[in-house]
């Protein structure tokens, strides 16, 4: 039994216990980015499921059909389409390193991004001036609870984007800020795909009858 | 002109300093994205707001199958997926998380409805929503909101 402890030491091969090199994805930032975005999309997908189980419990209350404004609606995934291509065009300046065309065109991104968020609060105020608040039944529970969830999303990404803009506008176009650049256009165009979810399957879907 | 200059401090022994903005975008990609997206919005709105089909679920189904071509759309356009980045690891936990998303809420969906078919009978008119709205509206606002 104790042979095992026998052995001279020369017969050891120098150990190792690190790599002299570790091994470094070639862009790490962005895979753990996307893997958050991922399990973003987890919590996205048990909202969805939610709706889909509540989404016609009306409990004698209104419907999708009677509550909803597709033209509205419409308008507002007008307003993301339209941030999703401009914020496309500040990373191709960015790609210039255009510093002024980054600004201006994360600037017009914001704007779209905040009439999104304030027609989706003007629908709100006026669902809930109606009766129609996220506690009269268990689809105005879930639909609130979905659509606030990525209104959310939206408004801390706006949060986010003027953060960056004064970033950048202090440092410019340094490596640092291109890496929060692409992470930020990461997360926005992950909004405008978890949208067309929502304008598909929670208002387009609810006004069918 | 910048993002090159700034590599001080950074005892890396390789130069990702090309490779840490992401993948390289092109006025093309996103050019044609957009216009697929504009087209692939405004079908399914019209054929919603234009009652262009009657069934229902003929109309569920393709407005769903409009909304996985413009998810697809925006995954290689606006987000530049392809099987190569990181390895394939971007790929592998995509495939991952939409097989995750796919078994959360088709399976949800399987067991709530199978359990309607289960409940008793007399439970069961609970989710008939339409028919039993006429001597409903308990709360008294109920009527206001339907108007």
């Amino acid at each position: 039994m104790s042979d095992t402890h026998t052995l001279h030491a020369g017969a050891l091969p120098t150990r190792a216990y690190h790599l002299a090199h570790e091994p470094h994805a070639e862009n790490g930032t962005a895979l753990g980015f996307w893997l958050y975005l991922m399990s973003d999309c987890l919590i996205f997908a048990s909202l969805f499921a939610t709706y889909g189980v509540l989404g016609r419990r009306y409990a004698g209350g209104p419907t999708g059909a009677q509550l909803f404004d597709l033209t509205l609606v419409a308008l507002n995934t007008a307003f993301l389409l339209m941030s999703s291509i401009t914020f496309g065009f500040a990373m191709l300046s960015k790609q210039r390193a255009n510093v002024r065309a980054t600004l201006g065109w994360l600037l017009v991104t914001g704007l779209f991004g905040l009439a999104f968020i304030g027609l989706e609060l003007y629908e709100f105020r006026h669902l809930i001036h109606e009766g129609a608040g996220p506690q009269r039944s268990a689809f105005l529970s879930s639909f609130f609870a979905l659509v606030g969830t990525h209104g959310l999303h939206v408004s801390f990404g706006l949060i986010w984007l003027v953060v960056l803009m004064i970033q950048i506008g202090k440092h410019g176009l340094i490596r640092e800020n291109n890496r929060r650049l692409m992470c930020l256009s990461m997360f926005w165009h992950f909004l405008d795909v978890v949208w067309i979810g929502v304008f598909t399957f929670v208002y387009l879907m609810g006004v069918l009858q | 002109m910048s993002a090159h200059d700034v590599h001080a401090g950074v005892a890396h022994g390789h130069e990702d300093s090309h490779h840490d903005d992401g993948p390289h975008s092109t006025f093309s990609a996103y050019i044609i994205g957009f216009f697929l997206s504009v087209v692939l919005t405004a079908i399914p709105f019209w054929l919603v707001m234009a009652k262009v089909i009657d069934s229902r679920s003929t109309a569920a189904l393709a407005l769903g199958a409009f909304a996985v071509v413009q998810i697809l759309v925006h995954m290689i356009c606006f987000l530049h997926m392809n099987g190569k980045a990181e390895g394939g690891w971007t790929m592998l936990s995509t495939i991952f998380s939409v097989i995750f998303v796919a078994v959360t809420i088709a399976g949800t969906l399987w067991v709530m409805f199978h359990m309607n078919t289960q409940m008793m009978p007399g439970h069961a008119e609970h989710a008939a929503p339409g028919a039993t709205q006429a001597p409903a509206a308990p709360h008294g606002h109920g009527g206001a909101a339907s108007n």
